[in-house]
């Protein structure tokens, strides 16, 4: 498999004032550190995480939407600068969390669907139309969909409509973040299936944020868990769950209730993540981690494989 | 819920009409409004007939008759003649035009100005937003009234000007619309930037933005259409500043340069002629009034039935 | 606090101080200089002369070097001469201050305590005639054009029915207290009538949001009289906003004052500075007009600073 697009220790921070003209401490806000991991062409990798460890950031980072702070991005092996950008803005997508805030209330569907074809020109409006139309049943929604605001429509069908868009300039990549949470349950399992069918069809890759390991069991091919703004494990899904590296994918597992399975290990995560706005020193995890060690305090570990698992990655100083 | 529910979207009902059509209908129902609405269509209508009137009645609005000053009212001068032998009545409309082409030349600038502003500040953000909104702080913050009496002294012939053009009535005419718009944006510079704040993280325009969409698409395409109403509320309330404006700077003489009539400049010397024509000091103070006072009720008006909270 | 205070201090003196060139640089503009002035009352000046005479001046220097020897003479307290006073300008700023002051306070707390009472009545039943009527009111004081709502004060009290002075601030050989009330009647009503609209509108609106309120209710609902309910739940919290906005109206009040003193011939500031630009009095129109600035910019940072102090919630950071 070819490599479509790959992050370089890309770190983001967020500068959130202070430290002018008048005082107060400067505070900088580690939303991401150091990242790294590549996603092949036609791959789904999933990004998981609590709330507030850097998630969205790095999707945000690979969408175009945030410029990181430092580090490098390719695509196809090419260096995501200006230039580059232009190329790939049309290959790289995004669907929201919220199908409510995903689209302007004043648009018809039509034009909410054709915005990116508008966007980067070279497109006539009858050809923009032709495209929403086949879109709209692409994604499963009735044609005259098409006419039609988005109030008039549910929160599933406003997701399918969002898809849609992000389909219109046949992109390579679809940044998804969430594109589930805010759904209904019975309303998940379709649009999860309408996302793996359309990867089918159309060969797509799939950058899959979720905060809920159970999800992207269903979708995706590979797992990467962030912690804090770290990238703590990166995995293929079956060796990922099957023999979790690091204690926290550990810790993540076993609150994953699944059927016909005992829990292996009983330790639960105490305590909540601590502000990236002062991460601890060492190993980030350490204060919650039931393995931590005198080293874990002080020294930061790297990313390495987990023994005899060539492609399972975790930063652990005791890595299983 | 089953999937059939989740793909058949519902029945179009009648809450679906435009939201265009639906403020008109509220607007209607406001009755001071429409009554503005009425009266200021009356006013437009009556500054438009001096053309036609001038015509019917063989007057010339310029052409001065120093033996027939101060003419009471007659079939000639429905209004009687000025100090100078012009016929009030004609003068009056083309003061009219003048007066109202101001405010709503003086306000469209200004509000393109405003509108660049407020959309710099709050799409970019950062730096730039902190300066322009100290500026219009600033500009908030200054007196405006001898600002603009400063400015409308400034003499052009020392910004290179023509003798001749400076002293024009093109020259006044528009010396006073820029000097106006260039005061008079910072409501709607707020007003636009607030909106941008709102809307410029908004999903749907972060989906925008990763498809390449800078500010020059995303404003127009979603910023602007979701904050027309409050802009043109404002809008409406600026125009009759704009006009107020106007008439003082006329009226202390750093506006409109005679012979060339508007409803302020038509006050020049309205002091003498309080005690011997009291008619034509009142006349076009009152037309200024009254289109002042409408343009304010019809902004009211605007704002009832764009604000989904005053349906009750 | 205290930083606060400094930083919006700091801003205010940034904003004079760039006001202060701004101004410098228009008067600049304005038709004839110092020079041209004497040329004119002075028909044996010759070029040479003239151009000599501007040089003294510094009227040949670049604007810059010119308002940069302006500032640091303004900043030991010279600002120089009246031309049409001949008198040092800060000699001529003072009573026509004194004057405004008279003016501006009689005329602001009229409106204050007019608007109070006709926005309270409004509010208590907004939409019923009552309201529509004052509604009806405020936008007239909107709307009306100040200079000519005074020249309508003269034509009626003055002209017709000869009740008040027209003009001036008091009658030659008289000058008692009465006397000045009287010729300060007209002006007063004037600049109260001009700014009693907007206010009207703010204190109806905030008290309609108010009375809205759930603690408002609650006392409603607990029985409490009307009156109490207006004035001690309702309308103190609704102070907040109202105090806020009319120190913010301190511009509407000196543009009217302005106006209102050249139309009474009242030897205020406003009238100061129209007859200093008028009259080509650079030094004074200048002083004045920086004065304006200071002191609405002064007025803004008390605004600001009474709603964070009355308002708990608004932290001042
Ligand atoms: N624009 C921003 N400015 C400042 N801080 C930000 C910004 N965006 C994100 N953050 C912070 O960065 C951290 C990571 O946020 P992010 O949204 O990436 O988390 P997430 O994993 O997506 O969480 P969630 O599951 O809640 O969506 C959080 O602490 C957040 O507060
Ligand atoms: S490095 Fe130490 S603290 Fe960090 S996860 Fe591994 S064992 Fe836990
Ligand atoms: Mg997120």
């Amino acid at each position: 498999m070819s490599e479509l697009i790959a992050l370089e220790s890309v770190s983001v921070h967020f500068d959130l004032g202070g430290g002018g003209l008048f005082g107060g401490r400067r505070r900088i806000l580690r939303a991401a550190e150091q990242v790294s991991f590549a996603i092949a062409a036609g791959e789904t990798l999933a990004l998981v995480g609590e709330s507030g460890s850097g998630k969205s950031t790095l999707g945000n980072v690979v969408a175009g939407l945030q410029a990181p702070s430092d580090g490098r991005l390719r695509f196809h092996g090419a260096p995501l600068d200006a230039v580059g950008w232009r190329q790939a803005r049309r290959a790289i997508q995004i669907v929201f969390q919220d199908p409510f805030g995903a689209l302007d209330p004043r648009m018809p569907v039509s034009a909410i669907i054709a915005e990116p074809l508008l966007i980067q020109g070279g497109s006539t409006a009858r050809q923009r139309r032709d495209r929403a139309a086949e879109l709209v049943e692409q994604v499963g929604l009735p044609r005259d969909a098409l006419n039609r605001y988005p109030h008039e429509f549910s929160g599933g069908q406003r997701q399918r409509i969002a898809i849609a868009r992000a389909l219109a300039p046949a992109p390579e990549l679809i940044v998804a973040d969430e594109p589930l949470s805010a759904l209904d349950v019975s309303i998940q399992s379709q649009v999860l299936n309408l996302m793996k069918e359309l990867q089918e069809r159309l060969g797509l890759s799939y950058l899959f944020i979720s905060h809920d390991l159970a999800v992207v069991n269903h979708l995706v091919d590979r797992v990467a868990v962030l912690y804090l703004g770290r990238l703590v494990e990166i995995a293929p899904r079956e060796e990922l769950f099957a023999r979790p590296s690091h204690p926290y994918t550990q810790a993540l597992l076993d609150a994953v209730p699944r059927i016909g399975r005992r829990r292996a290990r009983g330790h639960v995560i105490k305590g909540e993540m601590p502000s990236p706005l002062a991460p601890p020193p060492g190993c980030v995890f350490h204060p919650r981690c039931p393995k931590a060690a005198d080293i874990c305090r002080t020294d930061i570990p790297t990313l390495g494989a987990a023994p005899g698992r060539a492609d399972q990655l975790s930063a652990c100083h005791f890595r299983e | 819920m089953s999937a059939t529910t989740d793909l058949a979207p519902p029945p179009r009902t009648d809450a679906a009409i435009g939201p265009w059509r639906l403020r008109w209908r509220r607007f209607r129902r406001h009755r001071t409004g429409m009554a503005s609405l009425v009266i200021l269509a009356l006013l437009v209508l009556f500054a438009l007939a001096a053309v036609p009137m001038q015509h019917l009645l063989g007057i010339d609005p310029d052409a001065t008759d120093l033996l027939s000053r101060f003419d009471p009212p007659s079939a000639a001068h429905w209004l009687g003649t000025d100090d100078a032998g012009r016929d009030e009545l004609i003068r009056l409309m083309v003061g009219g035009q003048i007066s109202l082409l101001v405010g709503l030349v003086a306000t469209a600038i200004g509000g393109v100005i405003g509108l660049l502003i407020g959309v710099t500040a709050g799409y970019f953000g950062g730096r730039l937003d902190a300066l322009l909104m100290r500026i219009t702080d600033g500009m908030i913050a200054l007196p405006l009234l001898p600002l603009l009496i400063v400015l409308g002294a400034v003499d052009l012939t020392k910004l290179g000007f023509s003798s001749d053009f400076a002293h024009s009535t093109a020259a006044s005419f528009w010396r006073i619309i820029i000097i106006i718009s260039i005061v008079d944006w910072t409501s709607i510079a707020r007003l636009v930037r607030a909106a941008t704040l709102s809307i410029k993280d908004r999903d749907y325009v972060r989906a925008a933005r990763a498809s390449g969409a800078g500010a020059s698409y995303v404003m127009p395409a979603h910023v602007l259409p979701n904050v027309a109403t409050p802009i043109i509320v404002a809008l409406t309330l600026t125009v009759g500043r704009v006009i107020l404006f106007e008439s003082v700077l006329s009226f202390l003489g750093f506006g409109i340069t005679p012979p060339t009539p508007s409803w302020g400049n038509m006050l020049n010397n309205a002091q003498e002629l309080v005690t011997t024509a009291p008619g034509l000091a009142v006349y076009p103070g009152l037309l200024i009034f009254i289109t002042v006072i409408a343009v304010n009720f019809l902004g009211d008006g605007l704002q009832a039935a764009f604000d989904p909270r005053s349906e009750q | 606090m205290a930083r606060f205070i400094l930083r919006r201090t700091l801003q205010a003196l940034i904003v004079l101080l760039v006001m202060s060139f701004v101004i410098y640089g228009l008067i600049g503009l304005m038709p004839g200089d110092p020079v041209d002035m004497m040329a004119a009352g002075n028909p044996g000046a010759t070029p040479e002369v003239i151009a000599h005479l501007r040089a003294i001046y510094g009227l040949d220097q670049p604007l810059a070097l010119r308002y940069w020897h302006w500032l640091l003479a303004a900043l030991t307290g010279d600002f120089g001469f009246s031309r049409t006073h001949s008198q040092p300008v800060l000699e001529v700023l003072a009573p026509a201050l004194w004057q405004t002051c008279k003016l501006m306070v009689i005329s602001f707390v009229v409106s204050v305590l007019l608007s109070f009472t006709l926005g309270i009545i409004a509010a208590r039943k907004p939409g019923g005639v009552v309201d529509g009527l004052i509604s009806l009111f405020a936008f007239a004081g909107i709307s009306v054009p100040v200079f000519w709502l005074a020249l309508m004060m003269i034509l009626v009290f003055a002209v017709d029915l000869h009740w008040f002075p027209a003009s001036g601030i008091s009658t030659l050989g008289e000058g008692g207290f009465i006397d000045q009330a009287r010729h300060l009647v007209m002006p007063v009503t004037t600049l109260a009538l001009a700014t009693t609209g907007g206010f009207i509108r703010f204190v109806r609106a905030s008290m309609i949001e108010v009375m809205r309120m759930d603690h408002v209710r609650t006392a409603r609902a607990k029985g409490a009289t009307e009156a109490r309910v207006v004035l001690i739940h309702a309308f103190r919290n609704a102070l907040i906003p109202v105090v806020t906005v009319m120190a913010l109206s301190f511009g509407v009040l000196f543009n009217g004052a302005l106006l209102t003193e050249t139309m009474f011939a009242q030897p205020g500031m406003g009238k100061m500075i129209y007859d200093a630009i008028l009259g080509n009095d650079f030094n004074l129109a200048l002083v004045g007009l920086l004065f304006a600035t200071l002191v609405t910019l002064a007025s803004n940072l008390v605004a600001d600073l009474a709603y964070g102090w009355l308002d708990p919630r608004i932290s001042l950071k």
